[in-house]
């Protein structure tokens, strides 16, 4: 397994903009069979990818714009160099607040440093976010003005201890005047709403985002009220794995700063509350160009919390041309070139519920449209875990200092789709 | 800074015409095509050159960084190579980053000026932080230049028995690129990864593996021993190197162990098992039981345990090896666990999705029984992208059975409706494929799609068309209804598939439905010149069939059918044309085939099997490129089928089995022993022999640069190492620390609490007789990190070489050379004679016996050394003041003198009470050595690591009466202070020694040839003295 031999970054409008080899030097004209295969494609979703070429395999991923395509030479498991890749623009994010091409072609030197750390020989080296910061510092604007003036850099002068350690995840010397541990619990409603608005699939996901401040080396143990809510599990690496077995404790030595701490599944048994409904009427007449859109959205009874930042997206069918629509409630729009039409809703108040209401039209002459176009819905719902999974305690072992501990629930759509 | 690279883009592309004229000369040989854009480089370059000359550490950075920018938009920035290099060891960490990015960009394209760079990494190699020494390995070993591969063999090799678990994952990584460099290699470097596969450290364990998948892994049996290890590690080694040595596992246990999953009988019964897939596993669980024919080997077990909470990890790679793991090695029952995780998998980015989903379509045609709980996870949304939606399309269908078929037509239909045309197709077909593979559903199906033929969309018409084609000849029996209602389709489809799938269809059936079928010729034939040629060939077809069943209406229009393919354009067409006249059209020249036209025309036919395309992907291992790609990629390497008796499970028993976790404890334990770990290692250093660098006045620029470097530090470490001086119990120190070293090979964490005793012990050594020493050790730690590092080497040497040892030597030369002329002298004369002695005030000192002798006829009083003119570096240790030297009387001095493996001269000042003399030593090449003795296969093996480079020959006549053995012997005993080593063949002697400075290993052979010559050479790192001992061996044969 010879890993990654080269990466390219590639913007929408085909330009490679970065290269970076681990090994000889590979010629920029092998990205051409990637060019065939993404013309080939219907849109940037459906690159494949995974490219065969005469000499080479491109694996690529397709974030945020840019087209990260790594040039492989033997076998590999694709998905070894699919989540690696993600690892860097994930680390390009966290670095400059946005992976895009501004950003990176800002920090030139700095993505190079580091994809340097990143990967040796195209073998995975550093990739914890706490060690790569210790090695390199993440440009902020004072240190760009400060590094101007003094001459000096974003390479950090001391040395990473945390990759020598058995704690790769977590820098040595972390000092909080401040010692704060938050952790978010956002759960995602998964669903697929039929016609007739009885749910065909819901599932719950929920991820723990953390972020722990806390001087010195602190060994936290996280219980829940209800752990075996949990059916599907996976963990961050700090993350005791015995402990949880046994215990259903979560036990961990947490990195410093943002992370995210376990992912979870809730069992397929208890059922969901879907919070939402939809209540539609879209139909295309028979040989007139124009069709009827009427869609409503309330909330569901006995949650007793509010829905917020409801947005509705939907797209419309190629033959439309132009929609002519009122909204109760917040704004739409529609792009005719895309066919996407959006409306921000915002909260939903039961009292009056949210409606948008008006006239499709069509392209004359189309035929028209064979299918009635699927609802996206978003929506948040803050304080709730729609789960009910509860946190227990937070315990702190290893440091004497008190630390401010803080939980938070929310509730958001995942993919939640109405079918109509 | 974040302007720069932007900057200097923008500017490269406004190119003046008028400076793109000057510059061109200069730069249009190297780059012809990028003309004008290239030239303006230059200027800039030029800009460049002088910011990177420039003393200040801010113009060079920013020159880096553009430079850097450069090289990240793929342009040639390889003139600047120069002066580039020349910042390589730059005292700014970032400025020699990105100095280092550069090197590894262009070094293979400079590789003469590349190696001016080199020195700095060896320096580097040495350094006490072992993030440096890591980092230096790693450019070194990134540079691919051939003519280093000697040098970075020895980094490695280094670099694998370093203290520090993180420099020997460095030296992992940099097996395979000096592999991937030079497959000559190969043997040495497999040495290298057997001793680190043994290496207990987390961080070691994937990077090794990874070397060892890449050059050896043919090599199975390198692993046993560590195969448990391995099993109990992989929970605490990083997620990357899991995946490594999960997928490595895998295909060992596909050799060593048996089959899970058959017992004796129901061998083959495996593909079978479909729906009753759970009961049937039950049942072979049962009989297993029963018969108890077989138990899994412990070890088998062992992997799968340890394997399993992997399914957790955040890392998708890392699910998905496991995944595979449990595949193709769990007992049928057991591999139901994987699929929840993979499952799990799907909430993830598109790339992983399509990957995993690809995975589950292959597991999911064998074993449905596995997914089948999932099948709701598999439902496509409107916003899925296509390739997504198909593959799980794919699985919903390989996953249908009586049970949930219902449930997944009423979702079909809705993906019938698609917007999405290429999925609704896709829908389509799998609708045909539930079809044909669940009875009950037939007709259901058939229906739904007759429904569909009047679809708006022609794409989805035309798909059911060929859909209902294949259902219809799986039973024909009663759908004369759909042939007629397909049969009017005709009239307004286009698509040339349909359009043949209905000619065929009705040219099949034409006697089912025996007025439409002419009636549809007759169209048809009046179309034929305008329809593709697909469509041609059915029409063909079609009139072909008509004839031969319903001549009397048909005959004229097939012959005029006939007639049209017979001109057609296309010789496809032209070919069936003449084909099917022959074969239908009986003349005299038609044999007997034509009476038999009906029978090939009409036969039954078998039905089309509806299959999925992911049927035979399961020969290539889940997770791997190939299975993706469903071909096999370079580099693949095949699981092998499961052994029909295991091999021995005992090769993979090991004496001692610790975990990692006390591995851990007891290195951050030494860790913070630091200072004495130093310590011990400088003890060690001192008894073990002596070493230093030396110093060559007549090596290259960059060598003599980096010589001088040493040197300086050398003087700083003399204090300390004169001071910490060898006692006379020392040596017995010596022996035991090297058996301790040797039985270190054996258990690495042994190996650790043994040094941490000999730390104390040797200590108290030192407390005692040396204060000043173990006082020094936190005052100087820039001398201690010296000779630490020249310890490291030292050790590593000794390891390697595992018996190599000096010696006391063999042959004791009397030659005295002259001092002092007594003339001169004033009645004081002295010679000097080299004792080929370990010299006993210092390591790194030759010693020298000087006699003195008084011819006057008065005493000489206070003979002492004055003033010494030392090279650079030399030491020279004096003999103690002589207070009186009676007439006539001699006595003899030892003193030891530091030549730093050179051969300059020491000049210093004998001194008598009233005068001075100026006086010089000059030591011969060879009184620079000590004799070391090494078997033969271990100065084989060093042998070959001195190559290139290190290895200088010369052909020299050898006078008869020398050939023989002693003669050879003797001779090159009395030039040079070398030890014998051992050969077993009678032409070849061998010589080894190590310089006294350094402690390089100085290897001499001799291998006679006919008609008296022989040839003669030597391998060491130290080229200069090499050539000179090769310039002064070379007479010693030849002479009678």
């Amino acid at each position: 397994m010879k890993m990654i031999h080269s990466l390219f970054l590639i913007n929408c409008s085909g330009d490679i903009f970065l290269e970076k080899h681990w090994k000889s030097v590979v010629s920029q004209s092998v990205c051409d069979y990637f060019f065939e295969a993404q013309e080939k494609a219907i849109d940037v979703e459906n690159v494949p990818p995974v490219i065969s070429t005469p000499h080479h395999y491109l694996i690529s991923i397709y974030r945020d714009k840019i087209f990260f395509v790594s040039v492989i030479q033997t076998e590999v498991p694709p998905l070894f160099v699919i989540e690696f890749l993600h690892r860097v623009a994930d680390t390009f994010q966290d670095y400059f607040g946005e992976c895009s091409e501004t950003a990176i072609k800002d920090n030139v030197v700095i993505v190079y440093e580091l994809l340097e750390e990143m990967l040796d020989n195209g073998f995975p080296l550093a990739t914890e976010s706490n060690i790569l910061k210790e090695l390199i510092k993440p440009p902020t604007i004072l240190r760009s003005v400060v590094n101007s003036i003094t001459g000096s850099s974003n390479v950090g002068d001391t040395l990473p201890t945390g990759q020598l350690s058995n704690i790769p995840w977590r820098r040595a010397g972390v000092k909080y005047t401040n010692n704060e541990a938050y952790f978010d619990v956002i759960e995602e409603i998964d669903a697929i709403i039929d016609k007739s608005g009885s749910t065909v699939f819901a599932e719950i996901q929920g991820v723990i985002d953390s972020c722990i401040k806390l001087s010195g080396m602190p060994d936290l143990s996280l219980s829940f009220m209800n752990p075996r809510l949990l059916d599907d599990v996976s963990f961050h690496p700090c993350i005791r794995f015995k402990r949880w077995e046994s215990e259903r404790v979560l036990s961990f030595i947490p990195p410093d700063g943002n992370f995210r701490l376990i992912s979870y599944r809730v069992s397929s048994q208890n059922l969901v509350a879907i919070p939402v409904y939809v209540k539609h009427l879209i139909s295309f007449k028979e040989n007139s160009s124009s069709g009827r859109f009427d869609v409503t959205i309330g909330p569901k009874q006995n949650m007793g919390k509010t829905v917020e930042g409801v947005v509705m997206t939907v797209h419309m069918p190629k033959a439309v041309l132009n929609m002519n629509l009122t909204a109760t409630q917040g704004s739409y729009t529609f792009d005719p070139v895309t066919k996407v039409l959006a409306w921000d809703v915002g909260k939903i108040t039961p009292q009056k519920l949210p409606n948008l209401k008006g006239i499709v039209n069509l392209q004359s002459g189309a035929p028209k449209p064979e299918e009635n176009p699927s609802l996206n819905i978003q929506f948040k719902i803050q304080q709730l875990a729609i789960s009910g999974l509860k946190v227990n305690r937070l315990d702190m072992y290893g440091e004497k200092y008190k630390p401010f501990k803080g939980v938070k629930y929310i509730t958001k759509a995942g993919k939640f789709q109405v079918r109509t | 800074m974040s302007g720069n690279g932007i900057g200097y883009g923008e500017q490269g592309g406004e190119v003046a015409p008028e400076l793109a004229q000057e510059a061109a000369p200069t730069t249009a040989p190297s780059v012809p095509a990028a003309f004008g854009l290239f030239s303006s480089d230059t200027k800039k370059n030029e800009d460049l050159k002088q910011m990177l000359e420039s003393s200040k550490d801010s113009a060079k950075l920013d020159a880096m960084k553009r430079i850097v920018g450069m090289i990240a938009k793929g342009k040639n920035a390889s003139e600047l190579f120069p002066a580039v290099v020349k910042n390589v060891a730059s005292k700014n960490i970032e400025i020699k980053k990105l100095v280092y990015v550069y090197l590894m960009r262009y070094a293979e394209e400079q590789q003469d000026l590349a190696l001016l760079s080199i020195s700095t990494f060896q320096r580097a190699l040495k350094d006490p932080n072992q993030l440096i020494r890591a980092s230096a390995l790693r450019v070194l070993s990134s540079i691919r230049v051939p003519i280093i591969v000697p040098i970075m063999m020895l980094a490695i090799k280094e670099a694998s028995s370093d203290l520090s678990p993180y420099v020997r994952k460095n030296a992992a990584h940099a097996i395979q690129k000096l592999y991937s460099l030079d497959p000559e290699q190969k043997e040495m470097l497999i040495e290298v990864i057997e001793k680190l596969l043994r290496d207990r450290s987390t961080l070691v364990a994937g990077s090794v593996v990874m070397a060892f998948e890449e050059v050896c892994p043919d090599r199975i049996d390198l692993i046993h021993k560590n195969y448990r290890k391995l099993c109990n590690l992989l929970v605490d080694v990083e997620e990357w190197g899991q995946v490594v040595i999960i997928h490595m596992l895998t295909r060992y246990a596909r050799t060593q162990f048996v089959s899970p999953w058959k017992t004796d009988e129901d061998v083959g019964d495996e593909y079978n098992e479909n729906n009753f897939y759970e009961s049937d596993e039950e049942q072979k669980e049962k009989d297993r039981k029963v018969k108890k024919t077989y138990t899994m080997d412990p070890d088998h077990r062992l992997l799968l345990r340890n394997t399993k909470p992997l399914l957790q990890s955040r890392n998708a790679a890392v699910v998905m090896a496991v995944a595979q793991l449990y595949w193709h090695l769990a007992p049928k029952s057991e591999a139901g666990i994987i699929s929840k995780s993979l499952v799990r998998l799907l909430r993830s980015n598109r790339e992983v999705q399509y990957i995993v989903l690809q995975n589950i379509a292959t597991m999911s045609i064998q074993r449905k029984g596995m997914f089948e709980p999932y099948l709701k996870s598999f439902y496509v949304r409107s916003t899925d992208p296509t390739m997504i939606k198909t593959l799980k399309l794919e699985i919903m269908t390989n996953l249908a059975n009586e049970a949930n078929i219902s449930t997944l037509l009423r979702e079909f239909q809705t993906y019938v409706k698609s917007q999405d045309k290429q999925f609704a197709a896709a829908t389509i077909q799998a609708i045909g494929r539930c079809a044909t593979n669940i009875s009950e559903v037939t007709d259901t199906c058939l229906n739904g799609l007759v429904c569909l033929l009047s679809n708006r969309d022609e794409i989805v018409v035309a798909e059911s068309v060929v859909v209902i084609k294949k259902l219809l000849q799986t039973q024909p029996a009663h759908h004369g209804e759909i042939i007629k209602h397909m049969a009017k389709l005709l009239d307004n489809i286009t698509v040339p598939v349909a359009r043949a799938s209905i000619l065929w269809l009705i040219g099949e059936y034409c006697e089912r439905v025996p007025k439409i079928a002419p009636d549809v010729l007759r169209k048809t034939a009046k179309s034929f010149t305008n329809e593709d040629d697909l469509v041609k060939l059915q029409i063909l077809n079609l009139g072909a069939k008509l004839y031969l069943t319903n001549s009397k209406q048909t005959k004229l229009l097939t012959q005029y059918v006939l007639n049209l393919g017979k001109y057609d354009q296309s010789y496809d067409i032209r070919d069936r044309t003449r084909f099917i006249r022959q074969l239908i059209v009986p003349n005299e020249k038609s044999g007997a085939l034509s009476k038999y036209a009906k029978k090939i025309f009409l036969a039954q036919k078998p039905a089309p099997l509806l299959e999925s395309p992911f049927k035979d992907r399961d020969h290539f291992q889940l997770g791997t490129l190939s299975h993706t790609l469903n071909s096999r990629a370079t580099g693949y390497l095949e699981l092998s089928d499961w052994p029909e008796v295991a091999p021995d499970p005992a090769v993979r028993n090991v004496e001692v089995a610790e975990s990692a976790k006390e591995w851990t404890a007891i290195l951050s334990k030494t860790k913070k022993e630091k200072p004495t770990e130093k310590f011990y290692s400088e003890s060690e250093e001192e008894e073990e022999d002596s070493a230093s660098t030396s110093a060559t006045e007549s090596e290259s620029g960059s060598e003599s640069e980096k010589e001088r470097k040493e040197e300086s530090s050398s003087n700083e470490s003399s204090e300390s190492s004169s001071s910490t001086g060898v006692s006379s119990d020392s040596e017995s120190e010596e022996s035991t620390e090297k058996k301790t070293s040797g039985a270190a090979e054996e258990s690495d964490s042994e190996d650790i609490k043994k040094k941490a005793k000999e730390i104390s012990k040797s200590r108290s050594t030192f407390s005692s007789s040396d204060t000043e020493s173990s006082s020094s050790e936190e005052s100087s730690s820039n001398s201690k990190s010296e000779s630490d590092s020249n310890n490291d080497s030292d050790t590593e040497k000794s390891r390697n070489a595992t018996s190599s040892k000096v010696t006391t030597q063999v042959f004791v030369p009397t030659k005295m050379h002259e001092m002092l002329h007594r003339m001169t002298g004033k009645g004081l004369s002295a010679h000097y004679q080299f004792s080929r002695q370990p010299c006993i005030f210092g390591d790194r000192m030759v010693s020298v016996q000087v006699t003195l002798t008084n011819t006057s006829d008065q005493k000489i009083e206070n003979i002492h050394i004055g003033e010494k003119k030392l090279p650079p570096g030399m030491r020279m240790h004096e003999f103690n003041p002589i207070e009186c030297l009676e007439p006539e009387r001699s006595v003899t001095v030892s003193m030891g003198i530091d030549f730093c493996d050179s051969t300059q001269t020491a000049s210093f000042q004998l001194c008598t009470k009233d005068d001075h003399f100026n006086v010089n030593i000059q030591p011969p090449v060879g009184e620079l050595l000590l004799p070391v003795t090494m078997s033969e296969k271990d100065f084989k093996k060093e042998q070959g690591m001195l190559t290139g480079m290190n290895e200088t020959s010369a052909t020299i006549d050898v006078a008869p009466q020398n050939s023989t053995s002693r003669v050879i012997t003797e001779r090159l005993m009395k030039a040079a202070n070398l030890g014998v080593v051992p050969s077993g063949q009678d032409k070849i002697h061998r010589f080894a020694a190590k310089t006294v400075h350094s402690g390089s290993l100085m290897l001499v052979t001799v291998e006679l040839k006919e008609s008296s010559t022989a040839q003669l050479i030597i391998n060491t790192e130290k080229t200069v003295i090499g050539s000179v001992l090769l310039r002064e061996l070379k007479p010693v044969l030849s002479q009678g």
